[in-house]
């Protein structure tokens, strides 16, 4: 009963920062001083009389008060509808749907390699604190926490390559070849060097902070006291500092999707990886608003999903939130 | 047994608001401190809080933080106790009761922290669940306190669990950092009966606390610090009366001010106010 | 044994960090327009010991572009952070006043929160139609969720401190405890705070630039460096897409590595 009623709490709390996504990003589309006709236009904006222009915002309501304009997008919304896409002349819904579906698999395979490495890495780094090993790891976390995501992803395409040539150098198959026709080895391929760049950069994150849960731990009255009867670093880390750097480390990488997804946008705009990062970019630079916002609120819901089940994950494994729950 | 010879220890602390805010200073927390405590002792270490007992005591476990600066002897058994040898005996013959219940895992429950314990003195997996298993018992922890986490305890329950994982260890010294702490009377009685048991069987027990009248009744002998210094050491039957035979203010101020013992200034004698009262 | 001293590092970095800084700022002086000048005989041309990193495809020198692109971003990246730091400071302070408020600045919270930045970035960018200022402003505004936070935190935990209401009960003024109990506590988090915005801003500076959605491609921001050189990353060019983004990795490390002694030492 009682985490019923915490999962409807969540529920209602997700629905309203969905709402204020929605709010806050149709008000930044509304102040853009770029007009929504010559956006829908695009270059043949010179073509066009003032009549048929006017027609045009008629027809999609852009002559219309933004408050107007919101109710409607918003029962649009509510219905299903997330509008049409200019620049891929097709329902918004699709382009997600088409896209995400590329995406996921970079996204997927890189967030699980990042966190279980990272995880690993901070947990060897923290329990071997001051040796060659973990000065090795922190100059590796503290550098590549410090890259530009995009500049990995051009050393990355300069070396493989251009300069080696082992892997392609764009998109998700090869070029002039259709989506259903190209194997999964050749797949794979192309999608190689784009998740390694990413999980490279979301290693960092997570090793840092696990290995800084670490330090504190080895530092806490429970490893003195597990000294104190005889243990090891290697046991204390085994025991004791598994279990406490592993709860952070579940939160941390729910939370850091965002950050990932924004890396993939990087990553996929360098490798012409056709996903949805991709199209955020073009949506973005065309300004084809129905996707912009379709996709700053499908995002949004994919971020505030994993952050939930973070939450719900830890009050499932940590011992101490069952009581503190009630 | 154990002889600590002109042991001194400082820690690195930086001064707040002063110009030179990045030099780092040292403070002097353990004073030339010389003792020896020999088998089957209870030595009581009294003093206020700061007087650096529990320092003292991770000295001797060897669990000082890295920064510390150590000079001095610590002999073990006619052995010098360094580093390496601290490594090598801790759990199986130096044990410590930690003065923090934050010293128990809350992510573990009580009775395989216990069993953790026992492995770690160098038992067999089932024999150090059965060891746990005794030790509990013995500090009269039910089975649900048994499978509880570290929250769920009292803090009662919880100090009487360290003081069993101190017990698995079969340790021939035993440091017990202010293990009577939130007890109730009852209570405190059991754990100091322990401790005095500990010694009857032939170990050594360094039981540190503030309060000279939980010291008083099992101890062999007590050593009163005062601010990193040792004050003196005496035996324990020297606290009687007005305590005439202890040589030195301080601790006859201790002792008389414990609330059976009407407390004047005048009854401490003139030539022993070395340290003022305040 | 020589052992560290963590505050005598920090002090060594930040007056080494400022001197960087000060070069940097004073190298903008020395070059004048050196950044934008074309050299037609010096199309492309590799690293040698007359163009120190190469030139571009205009024959422009890359190291001034590099040098002109680092203060940029350090410009856009310490005005966005000091911007973030003092929303941040504000808001929360404002959800203290009372529990109505509190609730609207941890929904707007988790609000920006759950859209990831560089989304965000570019909705904001879109919204301001680009430009110098609207990537200060974005970065600003998308970056101060996360301090905001801890602030928060901070203050209701201040609010609540024995202390603080001892010492309305004395009869002190508001005045006198925000400067006297308040402000000494709050004033370290968001130095902390702004240094650790800072390196995020810059990063994300470049990033929005790189996409097209920033600085204009008129201007040598190291993300426009970085946008050109793929353009000719097949041709074997390496040097446009290496320097300008090894440059913009030092010194974001530098600022990283400072404010970690910082925090350190403090």
């Amino acid at each position: 009963m009682r985490v019923i009623r915490r999962i409807a709490k969540r529920l209602v709390r997700l629905a309203l920062v969905l709402l204020c996504v929605a709010l806050v990003s149709f008000g930044l589309m509304m102040v853009s001083p770029i007009d929504p006709v010559d956006a829908y236009l695009g270059p043949q904006m010179a073509q066009v009389s003032p009549e048929q222009r006017a027609l045009i915002a008629q027809r999609w309501g852009f002559d219309e008060p933004a408050v107007v304009q919101f109710g409607h997008w918003l029962r649009q919304l509510v219905s299903g509808d997330l509008g049409w896409s200019h620049v891929y002349n097709q329902p918004v819904s699709e382009v997600i749907a088409q896209r995400f579906q590329r995406s996921v698999m970079l996204l997927g395979s890189a967030w699980l390699l990042s966190a279980l490495l990272g995880f690993s890495l901070g947990v060897v780094a923290g329990a071997k604190e001051g040796t060659k090993l973990d000065k090795a790891i922190s100059t590796y976390a503290f550098i590549t926490a410090s890259t530009p995501a995009f500049w990995l992803a051009i050393l990355a395409v300069l070396l493989f390559s251009v300069t080696l040539g082992w892997t392609p150098t764009c998109c998700a198959g090869p070029v002039g070849v259709l989506n259903q026709d190209v194997t999964l080895v050749t797949r794979l391929h192309h999608l190689l060097l784009p998740v390694a760049t990413l999980a490279l950069l979301g290693i960092a994150n997570i090793t840092l902070h696990t290995r800084a849960r670490m330090l504190e731990l080895m530092r806490s009255d429970i490893a003195t006291h597990a000294f104190a009867q005889g243990a090891s670093r290697i046991d204390v880390a085994w025991r004791h500092g598994l279990r406490h750097a592993s709860l952070p480390a579940i939160t941390l990488a729910f939370a850091s999707l965002g950050e990932l997804f924004g890396g993939s946008i990087l990553i996929e705009h360098v490798f012409a990886y056709p996903g949805l990062g991709q199209a955020t970019v073009a949506a973005g630079l065309r300004s084809d608003v129905p996707l912009l916002l379709g996709i700053a609120l499908f995002t949004a819901l994919f971020v505030s999903l994993g952050n939930m089940l973070a939450d719900t994950l830890y009050g499932v494994i940590d011992p101490r939130i069952k009581v503190e729950g009630t | 047994m154990l002889t600590i010879d002109h042991l001194t220890l400082q820690l690195p602390y930086y001064a707040h608001g002063h110009a030179s805010w990045w030099k780092r200073r040292w403070a002097t927390c353990l004073d030339d401190l010389t003792l020896q405590i020999s088998a089957g002792e209870v030595h009581a270490v009294v003093g206020a809080s700061g007087a650096g007992k529990s320092l003292l005591a991770y000295a001797i476990m060897g669990l000082l933080p890295p920064a510390a600066r150590l000079s001095g002897q610590l002999n073990y058994q006619e052995k010098p106790l360094d580093a390496v040898r601290q490594r090598q005996l801790r759990g199986r013959e130096l044990a410590l009761i930690p003065q923090s219940l934050s010293a128990l895992d809350p992510l573990v429950r009580t009775h395989r922290q216990v069993t953790w314990a026992a492995q770690r003195a160098g038992q067999p997996s089932t024999g150090a669940r059965h060891a746990a298993q005794r030790a509990l018992d013995h500090y009269q922890l039910d089975t649900q306190a048994q499978q509880a986490y570290a929250h769920e305890l009292s803090g009662g329950m919880a100090r009487r669990v360290l003081t069993a994982m101190a017990h698995v260890s079969q340790a021939q010294l035993v440091i017990a950092d202010e293990p009577t702490v939130g007890l109730d009377p009852h209570q405190r009685q059991r754990v100091l009966d322990a401790l005095r048991g500990l010694a009857d069987q032939g170990k050594t027990v360094i039981l540190i606390t503030h309060d000279l009248r939980h010291a008083l009744p099992v101890a062999d002998r007590v050593t009163i610090m005062r601010d990193g210094k040792q004050v003196e050491t005496a035996l324990a039957c020297a606290f009687q009366d007005d305590g005439t035979s202890l040589n030195h203010g301080y601790s006859q101020a201790l002792w008389l001010a414990l609330p059976d013992n009407a407390f004047t200034t005048a009854t401490i004698s003139k030539d022993k106010q070395g340290v003022s009262v305040a | 044994m020589r052992q560290p001293q963590p505050r005598l590092r920090a002090a060594i970095s930040l007056v080494v960090t400022g001197l960087l800084v000060i070069g940097l700022i004073a190298s903008q002086w020395l070059l004048g327009d050196t950044p934008q000048q074309m050299q037609f005989e010096a199309r492309l041309a590799p690293p040698s010991v007359d163009h120190w990193l190469g030139t571009d495809a205009l024959g422009r020198e890359l190291w001034a572009r590099t040098l002109a692109g680092l203060a940029l971003s350090f410009w856009v990246g310490s005005l966005a952070a000091i911007l973030s730091t003092l929303i941040a400071l504000s808001l929360a302070a404002l959800a203290t006043l009372s529990s109505r408020l509190d609730a609207l600045v941890s929904l707007l919270i988790d609000t920006l929160l759950s859209v990831p930045h560089l989304i965000l970035l570019m909705l904001i960018a879109f919204a301001l139609g680009g430009g110098t200022q609207a990537v200060i402003i974005a970065v600003a505004v998308t970056h101060w969720p996360s301090l905001a936070r801890v602030l928060r935190a901070e203050l209701w935990q201040l609010r609540q401190a024995p202390y603080v209401r001892m010492s309305r009960a004395f009869g002190k003024s508001r005045w006198f405890v925000l400067h006297g109990h308040l402000l000494p506590h709050l004033l370290p988090h968001c130095l902390v705070g702004a240094l650790l915005l800072f390196p995020h801003a810059i990063l994300h500076e470049a990033a929005l630039t790189f996409l097209g959605f920033g600085l204009s491609p008129s201007q040598p921001a190291i993300g426009v460096l970085l946008a050109d050189a793929m353009r000719y990353l097949s041709g074997g060019y390496w040097w446009l897409g290496v320097f300008p983004g090894l440059a913009l990795l030092l010194m974001v490390l530098g600022f990283e590595r400072l404010s970690r002694q910082l925090r350190r030492a403090l």
